[in-house]
């Protein structure tokens, strides 16, 4: 934005995607993906597996160097500035990351040794941090003990520990059980009401992404299929649409598009299928 | 912003965050990956001691056998004395040389993509990580020394020896620990790594005077033997280790040797370090 008065009434983006493009091989896992986040938000990325979620977290998270393109990411370039950005955003990656041979308190202290954390303040922003993710009693157990919801929960609270601004999560509920599923997303939603938080999301449960999300990419193929609040999408497909059929009609379009480019292998397998 | 709940240090934010110099940052990331490490081993130090199976075959074994050998050692040291600073360095570099694939079990696990996110420097990481290793390694000081002891070899007790030979095994096996870290950021899987690793260590172990003298080696292995940080390492483990013991090159010689194959190694593993991500 070229703004930079502090009293802009515009909201500021936290996140900017510019043509950001990731290639295996002659595979575009991202393809030319634009488009901007809120300070604050809590945006939604869904898709099919495979689609290039994960693939645009690792980017804007630093793990991955975009083949062309760029973001910024709380201000910072993801390629010239990756250091800042590390420093500015926290992650959920997709795997269960904590170590499960340390325990919650463990884990927690390395992560604020990691982010330089000053010493004086460590324990008492570990303490607070497993406390409002409802961990305080188990601070002391080895994390290979603790419940797949109790996971993800240490793992919120170690990305929150430096107060990103953007924090990126990657399928923080998948695996998780129904109420396990809830209390995760209630937690998120209170990290965002407290630190102003600006969260990037992926997940497969269209509920929880209708219930949270103020905004909602669909990614197909790497690219962008559909954006706007989940109300916009579904009014896009029809009256009674939900976001599932949202999903289900732009995901079934962007591949009948793409059908020429994959060809005989699919139009064989749905034969295959069609024939019984 | 003020905030509704009134905690205390609910206003700090990343502001404060990295306000500290960057020495210190550097240092304090070290030390968290260190300190994992051995909290880590506190937890399940069985592993440690499954490890002295090794070192006791080698020196119960191999070191009987071969003391009935003349002309293995030099002349007024014992091969059993010759031979007991080898087999720490061996059995130390055995525990580092496979160092990697628990970065590629962190790897699989989502471990490592943490430590890289974070925005501590990559060989603040690796040197943390090659610490550890050498810390994992000391617990078979323990055992050799007391393997040693009782086979009758002439050990210096003295704490400014023990501390040194302590230093130099973090050194050495730290060493070790980066170059299988760097293969392991190379080939990415388990089973290469486990592959090459196997290829490295009997060559880096034969190609050293761990076991014998270089004096005896065809001129060719020699060299080879020369360019092996294992020799140094165990040169100063020789000379510290041993009421009979001098070094054959020179201690400072040999700590510059080992401590400026460490700072190049971990910068190798630091700019390969993220690849592991990928």
């Amino acid at each position: 934005m070229p703004d930079k008065t502090d009293t802009s009434t515009e909201p500021k983006s936290a996140v900017s995607l510019v043509e950001l493009t990731k290639k295996f091989g002659d595979f575009f896992a991202v393809d030319h993906i634009s488009f901007e986040v809120a300070e604050g938000e809590i945006f939604g990325l869904i898709g099919p597996n495979g689609a290039g979620k994960s693939t645009a977290i690792k980017m804007l998270t630093t793990l991955l160097p975009p083949t062309s393109g760029t973001a910024t990411v709380a201000g910072c370039d993801i390629i010239r500035e990756a250091g800042e950005v590390r420093r500015k955003i926290g992650y959920v990656p997709q795997l269960l990351s904590a170590d499960g041979s340390l325990t919650g308190y463990e884990n927690m202290l390395l992560s604020a040794r990691l982010y330089g954390i000053p010493r004086q303040q460590q324990a008492p922003r570990i303490l607070d941090a497993l406390g409002i993710m409802g961990l305080a009693d188990y601070a002391d157990h080895l994390v290979s003990r603790y419940s797949g919801g109790m996971i993800r929960r240490l793992e919120i609270a170690l990305s929150m520990l430096h107060r990103p601004a953007v924090l990126f999560m990657d399928e923080p509920t998948s695996g998780l059980d129904p109420a396990a599923r809830e209390a995760v997303w209630d937690h998120i939603s209170e990290l965002r009401r407290r630190f102003h938080t600006t969260i990037i999301v992926t997940s497969h449960y269209m509920e929880e992404v209708e219930a949270l999300c103020h905004r909602v990419a669909l990614i197909a193929r790497g690219r962008i299929a559909a954006i706007g609040t989940p109300a916009e999408l579904k009014s896009s497909i029809g009256p009674d649409a939900t976001l599932d059929d949202v999903f289900e009609a732009l995901v079934d379009a962007s591949e009948t598009e793409t059908e020429r480019s994959y060809g005989d292998v699919r139009r064989a397998r749905r034969a295959a299928r069609q024939h019984g | 912003m003020a905030t509704l709940d009134g905690h205390a240090g609910q206003q700090d934010n990343t502001a404060d965050i990295g306000s500290e110099p960057q020495s210190v940052r550097y240092i304090t990331a070290v030390f968290g990956v260190t300190a994992a490490e051995v909290q880590k081993l506190r937890h399940d130090p069985l592993e440690l001691f499954t490890r002295a199976v090794q070192p006791v075959l080698w020196l119960l074994l191999f070191g009987e056998v071969m003391a009935r050998v003349r002309g293995l050692s030099p002349e007024n040291v014992s091969y059993l004395d010759f031979l007991a600073p080898g087999i720490l360095a061996q059995s130390a570099l055995f525990v580092a040389i496979f160092y990697g694939i628990s970065a590629i079990w962190e790897r699989d696990l989502g471990i490592l993509h943490r430590y890289l996110v974070s925005p501590a420097p990559r060989s603040a990481l690796v040197l943390g990580k090659a610490i550890s290793a050498g810390i994992r390694a000391l617990s078979q000081a323990i055992i050799v020394y007391i393997l040693a002891f009782f086979v009758g070899v002439g050990i210096d007790f003295s704490p400014l020896n023990i501390l040194g030979v302590a230093a130099i095994i973090v050194l050495g096996s730290g060493l070790f620990a980066t170059l299988s870290l760097i293969i392991a950021c190379l080939v990415k899987t388990r089973e290469r790594f486990m592959g090459i690793g196997q290829v490295l260590t009997m060559p880096i172990f034969f190609a050293s005077n761990a076991i014998y003298p270089i004096s005896l080696m065809p001129a060719w292995l020699r060299t080879v033997s020369q360019l092996n940080p294992l020799t140094y390492e165990v040169d100063v483990l020789r000379a510290l280790m041993l009421k009979s013991g001098a070094s054959a090159y020179g201690l400072p010689f040999d700590f510059a040797v080992l401590a400026g194959t460490l700072v190049v190694l971990v910068a190798i593993a630091a700019r390969l370090y993220p690849r592991m991500a990928v």
